[in-house]
């Protein structure tokens, strides 16, 4: 098995949905001639044309508004919008039209739109190029919203979308573009809408997702390693939908579940998580859902972003005071 | 042939009939219109108007949450949609009763959307029209990304976003425009400038000299129309269709046009204009200029208006009945339009509300 990067991995998902179905439309700016700034979409204008890969004017409400256009004709775009922190401009068509339009034509028209979106901190990179956007979407109804951690699941999930007749927002956790990892080329791994269970632990459940899936990794071995803690660490993968019973499985085993990710604490989707754990699992529990998470400030500048990310030892101090509880 | 827009002296919209039905302007872009062709603007403009009055009855008697208006504006849009083919795509905002009766859809499918039964009417895209959009303006971009895809699809249809004078400060309309322009995208931005945005007047919207002035800054053809002259609408709309079918890319048109009623049947426009400025407006009306152009023209025949009249009661009948206390529809409906397939949390969200009404009975 080739070892791939995310880049490489959504580059050749890209590239076999084009080959597969000519349908499938890929724009944006700088998608064409440069191959994007990340070089996701590097040589698809060369191989598949202007006509099925180009470049837009810089417009993110355009790039989504066309895109609908486009679906409403049968065409499958898949639009990048360049940063997670210019894609404001591209909510009004993306809340206002995409996620609705099955819904204003009585279930008559399919949105199949992927928008791919760079998403994300941990880069050092400059203002408006870190923000965690997912909580918008999620709270939209009619947009699925898909997160991948590993090049495989970058591969798979993105083809997975392409084909699905919903609009998709698909984040790609930019800290993880150049991890490297194995993948069958054309694999599948699983569909939309399933959690996987990165690591299998027995005493507290660890719920993340995209860029802080290793970090998670990473505490769990260090817990292991130090304390003794056995950590079960879920990589939810897809958002909405959310496979709730994946995590509703794990915490019924380990009776302690902490939500971890970048995205500011309140309202994000630890407070959804942790909502419906209390609800549906409450005598489960030995202590309350705890979350780890970025604040309600603004992103950091770079500099200051280490220490205001979720990290390894912000973890397990979470992880800690869950276990506080036990013999309270 | 394009009146492409270089100096405010070029700025007089095309007309071809004056105020009082006499032909004027350019002969050849009145040639050859069919006979059969008049009688059916004709009849679409009354029957587009005397639907109006009944969907503000039904608002009036609340049976429909609100309409708005289109009174006025019947030959900007009857003129425009009569120069399309029934596979152009239309995008509309939500006062363009008068295209979508050209187009075939029901008047009832019309007023699903508000009696607030269904979002965005019923079946517009089995006819080539994307539903009613209320956000200002943001269907135009729909608009260019449907022309676009025509092209990949290797059609010759076109597709023509209909926006208002206050559209045309959003964004989305200059994003729209810009991009059209690059792509040469078949696509027609068909303003119907009525004056006013509710209580904005378009002096306060804009700076320019005209809508049509800004075609210069996105590199297409600018054109300014008498909106209330149906076949001066027809002949413009026509070339810039040509246009866009040889592959020419998109046109500006500006149809001055007037709002002789309220924005919608909640607003009150004695608030914001004056009463003189309506009658002016009244003198210009589109319908009984077009009934004198076809009397002075000798193609005027008493049947024409009894076969619009029948056809009006006809269709305010069916609209009527259509309407008048109809049943809503199951509200768990809504469950299964969000996705192809609902998710786990809709499926429990769909039961929880189902129990409950299940349980009131």
């Amino acid at each position: 098995m080739p070892a791939m990067t995310m880049v490489e991995a959504i580059n050749a998902g890209l590239r076999d949905a084009m080959t597969d179905d000519e349908r499938v439309l890929v724009f944006g700016e700088d998608v064409g001639r440069q191959g994007g700034v990340f070089r996701v979409t590097d040589g698809l204008q060369r191989d598949f044309g202007t006509k099925r890969c180009f470049d837009t004017p810089l417009a993110e409400s355009a790039i989504v508004g066309a895109a609908v256009g486009l679906a409403l004709r049968g065409m499958r775009p898949v639009p990048e919008l360049q940063f997670d922190g210019f894609t404001y401009p591209a909510f009004d068509q993306m809340f206002s039209h995409l996620a609705k339009y099955r819904n204003r034509t009585q279930g008559a028209v399919s949105m199949p739109v992927t928008i791919r979106v760079p998403s994300f901190g941990g880069i050092g990179a400059a203002e408006h190029h870190s923000e965690s956007i997912e909580t918008y979407l999620v709270h939209t109804a009619g947009l699925k919203v898909v997160v991948p951690s590993t090049p495989a699941d970058a591969y798979s999930l993105l083809r997975e979308s392409i084909e699905s007749d919903d609009p998709v927002v698909f984040l790609e956790p930019k800290r993880r573009y150049w991890i490297r990892a194995d993948v069958k080329p054309g694999a599948r791994t699983e569909p939309i809408g399933r959690a996987v269970v990165r690591r299998a632990g027995a005493d507290v459940t660890v719920v993340t997702y995209g860029g802080l899936v290793g970090t998670a990794l990473e505490a769990a071995d260090a817990a292991a390693e130090d304390h003794g803690w056995d950590l079960e660490v879920i990589d939810l993968r897809s958002l909405v939908p959310l496979d709730f019973a994946t995590v509703a499985g794990s915490v019924a085993k380990t009776g302690h579940c902490i939500v971890m990710h970048e995205a500011p604490r309140t309202l994000g989707m630890g407070a959804e998580i942790a909502a419906r754990v209390h609800e549906e699992l409450f005598y489960d529990l030995e202590a309350p859902v705890l979350r780890c998470t970025g604040f309600d400030t603004p992103y950091p500048p770079a500099r200051l972003e280490k220490a205001w990310l979720p990290g390894v030892d912000r973890l397990l101090d979470t992880v800690e005071r869950s276990f506080s509880y036990d013999h309270a | 042939m394009v009146d492409v827009v270089q100096a405010e002296a070029e700025l007089r919209p095309v007309q071809l009939v004056a105020p009082d039905g006499e032909p004027v302007g350019d002969p050849t872009r009145r040639a050859e219109v069919p006979t059969e062709t008049l009688h059916r603007i004709y009849e679409t403009m009354v029957v587009t108007r005397e639907l109006d009055e009944e969907f503000v009855n039904l608002q009036r008697q609340g049976q429909l949450a609100l309409f708005p208006s289109c009174r006025g504006q019947e030959a900007a849009q009857v003129g425009c949609a009569v120069a399309l083919r029934d596979d152009d795509w239309l995008f509309p905002q939500y006062r363009e009763l008068g295209a979508f009766l050209v187009r075939g859809i029901t008047p009832a499918a019309v007023g699903a959307m508000w009696r607030g039964t269904h979002h965005g009417g019923l079946g517009f895209t089995e006819r080539c029209c994307a539903p009613i959009s209320i956000p200002i303006g943001t269907q135009a971009l729909h608009a260019v990304g449907a022309a676009m895809a025509a092209r990949l699809l290797g059609e010759d249809t076109v597709t023509v976003a209909f926006v208002g004078d206050g559209a045309t400060s959003e964004g989305d309309v200059h994003e729209a425009m810009n991009l059209a322009a690059v792509q040469d995208a078949p696509c027609i931005f068909y303003v119907q400038n009525n004056q006013w945005a509710i209580s904005v007047p378009l002096s306060e919207q804009m700076r320019a000299p005209s809508i049509a002035h800004k075609a210069v800054g996105y590199g297409m053809p600018g054109m300014r129309v008498d909106g209330n002259d149906a076949l001066a609408c027809r002949a413009v709309v026509q070339e810039a269709v040509a246009r866009a079918r040889a592959g020419y890319g998109p046109t500006l048109i500006e149809a001055v046009t007037y709002r002789m009623g309220p924005h919608t049947t909640s607003d009150d426009p004695t608030r914001y204009r004056s009463d003189d400025e309506v009658k002016v407006w009244a003198m210009l009306d589109p319908i009984t200029r077009f009934r004198s152009y076809l009397e002075r023209t000798g193609r005027w025949e008493p049947e024409i208006e009894d076969r619009a009249r029948v056809r009006s009661m006809t269709m305010r009948t069916e609209l009527r009945d259509a309407i008048f206390d109809a049943p809503d529809p199951s509200v768990l409906e809504l469950f299964d339009q969000v996705f192809a397939q609902p998710s786990p949390a809709l499926l429990e969200q769909r039961e929880f509300l189902a129990r409950e009404l299940a349980a009131e009975g």
